[in-house]
């Protein structure tokens, strides 16, 4: 506690984590990594060297080279490109989809948590279910069901995410709820929009935002996993796990055709992982001495 | 204590019945079925032979008549329906793969464990040492690492470039190798982040000043005090990440040729073999809970204020 007399407003709480966050190393390392990411997402088509369908099949299977960085796959696309268009489809479908899961999951969550009772009840039994069944299991069963493709991807990963998130929000509303200054909103007359939007979700979003990153770092992972057994993103589309899936058998002669889509895909979760811990870090004070 | 456990038990059912209904419910609204599939690969001609045999496998009934008749061949005679393709029981195709997936699971957890747990109590204890410094940072890159992709390159380094170890295939403790450890190394990274917050967490405690001011060695200060208070994190990510082992290899399953649960699920999916797939992701969630119940179970052993809870208040003097 600063001693002054009123003057100097103490810092609030997102300027204050921004700059605990800023003096993170490994933080800010995450987010610049995230920031090149981000980069080669939008302007793949002005970074790449070749178009990511680009085939010359007299060039298969060329090791890594000054004109072909990560080398060519077995129809001689230039996989340090298809990386880069990489970046569009996994990045794009993983915000997408903890956005969406976010939202609805949170929503589910918060008026669990809030209204309590019998439609707590209901809604976390119902989420029950899904948490009985590993995500990654759950999210390969509905991508099975509704088919592949970019939007079935999607729908597969935000389900398998929704029930983890859904719980996440519930326990934060729910310990919120028990603060005193809930109470003491609620006895000078306060509503519940009033309480929800003004008291509750402001205080809820710090642990949220954490969460989600996190989550967004495993739906890369889910992305590919899908897509590398098969029924998540079909090719030409460029996604890692299809890259990689397609690579394999190729294993015993071109280490390169599997080696950098994988490194593209752990570079991508390391990034966001390292961005959670860091936003964890410097929205909990509590937690770092 | 036992009471607690039925009851959790119990609470198992209509869980294991919400996932029945809604994997059931999936598979029966999505497009296509077996017989599309096997009329895809040539095994029948005409339509007659395939409503013929849409008859037989009863897929023409309504969907809560076959969703009822599932659900009672369950309870009365523990039949999980019969496969489409091999026409042997589901339960003895479970059954038939459960004890290999169990196996990856063991080494896995196995590997996970005893790397993870002592890196995580040295690099706490030596915080910001070199330890530390280095591992603390390879295990955020374990986190982040694709299992499956980990797996290929693990086959290109002892496979395919040192010829030391086979690359598929379940068959004895030198097929083992590759795949345990291609499961175990996230999940050591997972714990031992976990092991070493959760140290961190208590290390800083006053009953730990206590001890050393009274002149306790260090060692003991570490395995008796810190350790035993550290432990309840370190059970559930062990445990989390053993469910997920033997419901979710998957992927490790599929890179290495393993006839694991994972891969007679896959399988089941590509083939549209519903049943397998309904019978497999029941099992599996119910092996999953049960897990997690038994973890639960652990706590209450490992730290007595949660097992007052449970035994009943009948003593409780601290």
């Amino acid at each position: 506690m600063r001693k002054g007399n009123g003057e100097k407003r103490k810092d609030g709480l997102w300027t204050d984590a921004a700059k605990r966050f800023r003096k993170n190393k490994l933080a800010m390392a995450g987010l610049v990594m995230l920031a090149i990411l981000i980069l080669c997402a939008l302007f793949a088509n002005y970074i790449a060297p070749f178009h990511y369908d680009e085939q010359n099949l007299p060039a298969a299977f060329e090791s890594p080279s000054l004109r072909h960085l990560m080398g060519t796959d077995n129809l001689g696309r230039d996989i340090f490109s298809r990386i880069i268009y990489g970046t569009r489809t996994s990045l794009s479908i993983a915000l997408v989809a903890v956005l969406v899961a976010t939202l609805a999951g949170g929503l589910m969550g918060a008026v669990a948590a809030f209204y309590g009772g019998v439609l707590d009840n209901v809604i976390m039994r119902f989420l029950d279910v899904f948490l009985a069944i590993p995500s990654t299991l759950l999210a390969i069963a509905i991508a099975a069901v509704l088919g592949p493709g970019v939007t079935n991807t999607v729908l597969a990963i935000t389900i398998g995410q929704l029930p983890g998130l859904a719980r996440i929000v519930r326990a934060t509303v729910l310990s919120i709820k028990g603060e005193e200054y809930i109470r003491a909103a609620r006895s000078i007359g306060a509503g519940n929009m009033r309480i929800i939007g003004l008291h509750i979700l402001p205080n809820a979003m710090a642990p949220i935002i954490v969460q989600a990153t996190l989550y967004v770092a495993s739906a890369i992972l889910s992305i590919s996993s899908l897509s590398f057994i098969g029924l998540g993103i079909q090719p030409p589309t460029p996604e890692w796990g299809s890259m990689l899936s397609a690579g394999r058998a190729y294993i015993r002669d071109y280490w390169f055709i599997v080696a950098f889509p994988g490194l593209a895909i752990m570079a991508t979760i390391f990034a966001f992982n390292l961005i959670g811990d860091g936003l964890r870090d410097a929205l909990d004070p509590r937690l770092k001495n | 204590m036992h009471r607690y456990i039925l009851k959790r038990l119990l609470m198992l059912i209509p869980v294991l019945l919400g996932v029945s209904l809604t994997v059931f419910a999936l598979l029966y609204f999505s497009p296509g079925d077996v017989v599309d599939s096997i009329v895809a690969q040539g095994g029948v001609y005409s339509e007659e032979d395939a409503a013929q045999l849409r008859e037989e496998f009863g897929l023409n009934k309504p969907f809560f008549i076959q969703y009822l008749s599932y659900i009672k061949g369950i309870v009365l005679h523990f039949d999980f329906g019969t496969s489409y393709l091999t026409k042997r029981s589901v339960t003895a195709e479970i059954l038939d793969r459960f004890p290999t997936t169990v196996l990856l699971a063991v080494l896995g957890i196995g590997i996970a464990f005893a790397i993870g747990v002592p890196a995580g109590i040295l690099s706490a204890t030596r915080q910001y040492s070199m330890f530390d410094n280095i591992v603390t940072p390879i295990s955020l890159l374990g986190v982040s690492m694709p299992g499956f992709w980990f797996g290929l390159m693990l086959i290109i380094l002892f496979s395919v470039k040192l010829e030391w170890l086979p690359a598929s295939g379940f068959y004895g403790p030198k097929y083992w190798i590759l795949p345990a450890l291609t499961i175990g190394f996230s999940a050591a990274a997972f714990i031992m982040r976990m092991t070493r917050s959760s140290m961190l967490e208590v290390i800083r405690q006053d009953y730990i000043r206590t001890a050393r001011a009274k002149g306790q060695s260090e060692r003991i200060i570490i395995t008796k005090h810190a350790l035993k208070n550290a432990l309840i994190p370190i059970i559930t990510s062990t445990g989390l990440q053993f469910g997920f082992m033997l419901g979710g290899s998957i992927l490790a399953e599929s890179v290495f040729a393993i006839s694991g649960l994972g891969k007679l699920i896959l399988d089941g999916i590509k083939a549209r073999n519903y049943p397998v797939v309904q019978g497999g992701i029941l099992f599996i969630a119910f092996v999953f809970s049960f897990v997690n119940l038994l973890v639960d179970v652990i706590y209450a052993y490992a730290d007595p204020q949660i097992k007052s809870q449970y035994v009943r208040k009948r003593r409780r003097d601290k």
